[in-house]
């Protein structure tokens, strides 16, 4: 066998990648290509047409329910934002605590729990605490779920922020408050703003919490689609679908820049 | 007092709040869920006896402990239809969660060895379709799966099959769109871990005379296996007790448990069994979980 370098890329390298993000992409390409698509028939391509978007901006019920879902998602990740960092905050610098193992316990595992456990648990709080069911018990139940992976991404840019920075400024004089506001909090901006977006889709995706938490009347995007899923394809569902793909596509390219722009040093480690 | 000591006050209370919403949203809710599990069905609003009153005070509330039983328990254990869908679920997630190991740690493999500059490209496209909607996902593959759809069109003109195959509603279906969900949670543990594997012992193995292959056996994949073990839990936990995807692309012949407590709860809106199902499926991810949890903190302590 020829001497290779250890480092450089096998051919099975590249052929696995590509494979493999071949596999990630092309349903969704396919569904994209299909929303403007002018025939009835999901599968017969009649050319190419904007019709299934134009009935979609005349579907009521559906337009409530994007409403709806584009509401819970901006005030629960915001919520998640602020509770998410907090959380981050306190684990990163707060050395041990008393209930600190409960502490990052409850903070991972919705992380992984099944959906119908959280919702359902969810749901039986809301009941016993008689809450009129709708937007607010979507919107709390959203930001619990969301503000754990909000904490997972800030956590781990404030593990690699340099803590030096901040004790210089508080060798120097700087309230702990002063120096966080100063000289934390600006360094991870980005990992916030990372975690505000990361968490708006998430509450935008969901069907399974969303469904349990729910009330009548107050369907989410999801819980609409769902329903119209079940009964088969259909090329509105392929335009909305598109749409929604669309606008994440716009807010990870914004993501993006934002984590460019202001982390010049050290590469973003976040996971997610 | 150092500055760093001064910090931990300050962060500590931080904590309060976040603290606090996590308790009184997650942990006990657990509780209302263990409480309903051992109530009896009723047709009233809610679908439960006995219901708490904490007004009629402390006789009241003796009554309502003694109204409770295990009934709904036994019913799990003696029901075919409960035991089959848990078991089946854990069969499904161990099936999956290996085809996801196999697939997923050549693409990481692949992308760890990518020059630097290319190495944000590749993570940022595993990471895209992880924040697309898991249902848009699911219903991509729908279109292709469908009688007349891509796939059959695909494969009657090639002329491998005669007539269209039935894709939908096949656990073939199921598992496909478990794979594809669930591929970025397998990959970024394993790339992350793969990526930052000091080239130089690489090097010392092949110096010492392994081949490339051996020395991906002998240094790379058990170096890599703490990354193996959080992928394959990243996955496994949640699949068992997945609603949407055996919903959609399975057949409804057999259910996942994550099936069997929304049939419960949504169409036969029988909660305090579906509260019992859910007892039972978090006691059956209780090893699984506290596994997770300790590579978890480990990991972070790691970091700190």
């Amino acid at each position: 066998m020829m001497a290779r370098a250890p480092n450089k890329l096998s051919p099975f390298n590249v052929v696995s990648l590509a494979l493999g993000l071949a596999f990630l992409y092309l349903p969704i390409v396919i569904l994209v290509i299909y929303s403007f698509n002018a025939s009835r028939l999901v599968t017969v391509w009649g050319g190419w047409s904007l019709r299934w978007y134009t009935e979609f901006f005349h579907d009521r019920a559906m337009l409530e329910a994007a409403l709806m879902s584009f509401r819970v998602a901006a005030v629960s990740a915001t919520l998640a934002t602020l509770l998410g960092t907090l959380a981050a905050v306190a684990l990163s610098r707060g050395e041990r605590f008393k209930g600190r193992t409960l502490f990052s316990g409850m903070l991972y595992a919705p992380l992984v729990m099944p959906e119908v456990i959280t919702g359902l648990s969810l749901l039986l709080l809301f009941v016993a605490l008689n809450a009129e069911r709708g937007f607010w018990t979507v919107t709390i139940a959203h930001t619990t779920l969301t503000m754990c992976f909000v904490a997972v991404v800030v956590q781990s840019r404030l593990g690699s922020l340099d803590r030096s920075l901040e004790e210089a400024a508080m060798d120097l004089g700087c309230a702990p408050a002063r120096a966080f506001l100063a000289v934390t909090l600006p360094l991870i901006a980005p990992a916030i703003a990372a975690g505000w977006m990361l968490a708006f889709t998430l509450s935008l995706d969901d069907l399974v919490i969303a469904s349990f938490t729910t009330g009548p009347g107050s369907a989410t995007l999801p819980i609409r689609i769902y329903s119209e899923v079940r009964l088969g394809v259909k090329p509105e569902i392929n335009a909305i679908c598109t749409l929604i793909i669309g606008l994440i596509a716009v807010v990870i390219v914004v993501a993006s820049l934002v984590s460019k722009l202001s982390s010049s040093r050290g590469e973003s480690t976040a996971p997610l | 007092m150092s500055a760093r000591r001064i910090f931990t006050r300050p962060a500590r209370i931080a904590a309060i709040a976040p603290y606090l919403w996590m308790a009184l949203f997650f942990l006990v809710p657990f509780g209302f869920v263990l409480k309903i599990s051992l109530s009896q069905t009723a047709i009233a609003q809610p679908p439960y006896v006995p219901v708490f009153d904490l007004a009629q005070g402390l006789t009241a509330i003796k009554a309502a402990l003694a109204a409770l039983s295990l009934d709904n328990f036994r019913l799990l254990v003696s029901d075919n239809l409960y035991v089959l869908s848990y078991l089946r679920s854990l069969v499904v997630a161990a099936v999956s969660t290996s085809i996801l190991l196999v697939i997923g740690y050549p693409i990481a493999y692949g992308m760890a060895r990518l020059p630097q500059r290319w190495q944000g490209v590749a993570m940022m496209l595993v990471i895209v379709p992880f924040w697309t909607s898991f249902l848009i996902r699911i219903y991509a593959w729908i279109n292709i799966l469908q009688h007349d759809g891509m796939l059959n069109k695909i494969l009657l003109a090639l002329h491998l099959v005669s007539t269209p195959v039935v894709w939908l509603s096949t656990d073939s279906a199921m598992y496909l769109g478990i794979v594809y969900s669930y591929l970025p949670f397998m990959i970024l543990p394993l790339y992350a871990t793969l990526a930052k594997m000091e080239p130089a012992l690489l090097e010392a193995a092949s110096d010492l005379g392994s081949s490339p292959r051996q020395a991906f056996w002998l240094v790379t994949f058990p170096l890599s296996l703490p990354a193996v073990g959080a992928g394959v839990l990243l996955c496994f936990i949640p699949i068992v007790g997945e609603f949407v995807i055996p919903d959609l692309l399975a057949g409804s012949n057999s259910m996942m448990i994550g099936q069997t407590l929304w049939l419960e709860f949504f169409t036969n809106k029988d909660w305090p069994v579906a509260s019992a199902a859910a007892v039972v499926l978090l006691a059956l991810l209780l090893v699984p979980l506290s596994l997770y949890d300790r590579l978890q903190r480990r990991q972070l302590e790691d970091a700190r």
